[in-house]
């Protein structure tokens, strides 16, 4: 059972940080495309400022701002994504994975590949995030 | 036993570096991982994916059924730790 910490310093530090944490994780997740970064480390990213915020304000304020059971759930959903994407364009006439091939009207070849791959790398960076947060709080609660 | 295990892995060893001389170079143009499918990828990025990122392109879409399988490992892990660390004591 983790308690809030009492220290003013460390509850204005950390609640400062989060929102800036949140905010680079997605500039890391969209940012994949031209640089470095992807899914898998903004999900991490996202994952770690959920820990912060449940090391410094205890399980009991913490639990009620992210529920211990959305982090599977949002775990399974980003690999339900990656999944559909693929077998998407199979309905299409495409082969598995090809984004090329995805029924989203307007944009075809490159750019249509270019915004599959975006779709994939949010379904990697919610499926790391939730594994993150999940692993976290089974060790927490595992010691009672 | 510690007297055949030395000579044993003496062998692996001097097995080892014998078999490292025969590697290409680093950054060996002719080295066969770089003739193959590489250049395809560093020439055929932009054209083909609109991504200006090579490594993003080939992890996520010439190499996307690689990282669906990394994507179920992860999760599979996180499953696996509610298993392991969330037994329920009765």
């Amino acid at each position: 059972m983790i308690e809030s910490f009492k220290s003013v310093i460390i509850r204005i530090v950390c609640s400062a940080m989060i929102p800036f944490m949140q905010l680079f994780a997605l500039y890391v997740i969209f940012h994949g495309h031209y640089g470095p970064g992807g899914g898998f480390q903004g999900g991490a990213i996202l994952g770690v400022s959920i820990i912060l915020q449940r090391l410094y304000l205890g399980q009991e304020v913490s639990y009620k701002r992210f529920p211990p059971k959305l982090a599977p759930v949002l775990g399974a959903t980003g690999m339900l994504i990656y999944v559909l994407v693929g077998l998407l364009p199979l309905a299409t006439g495409g082969s598995f994975l090809d984004y090329g091939h995805l029924p989203i009207p307007g944009i075809s070849g490159a750019p249509l590949r270019s915004l599959g791959i975006l779709i994939v790398e949010v379904g990697i960076g919610l499926s790391v995030f939730g594994t993150m947060v999940l692993i976290f709080d089974s060790l927490v609660r595992a010691e009672r | 036993m510690k007297w055949i295990v030395l000579p044993v892995m003496g062998l692996f060893l001097a097995v080892m570096l014998y078999a490292a001389g025969g590697l290409p170079d680093r950054g060996d143009p002719q080295a066969p991982a770089s003739v193959r499918v590489s250049p395809y990828y560093i020439e055929k990025t932009m054209e083909e994916t609109d991504t200006p990122n090579i490594v993003t392109s080939v992890l996520a879409d010439y190499r996307g059924y690689d990282t669906l399988g990394e994507t179920t490992v992860i999760l599979t892990a996180g499953l696996a730790c509610i298993l392991v660390l969330l037994r329920r004591r009765s």
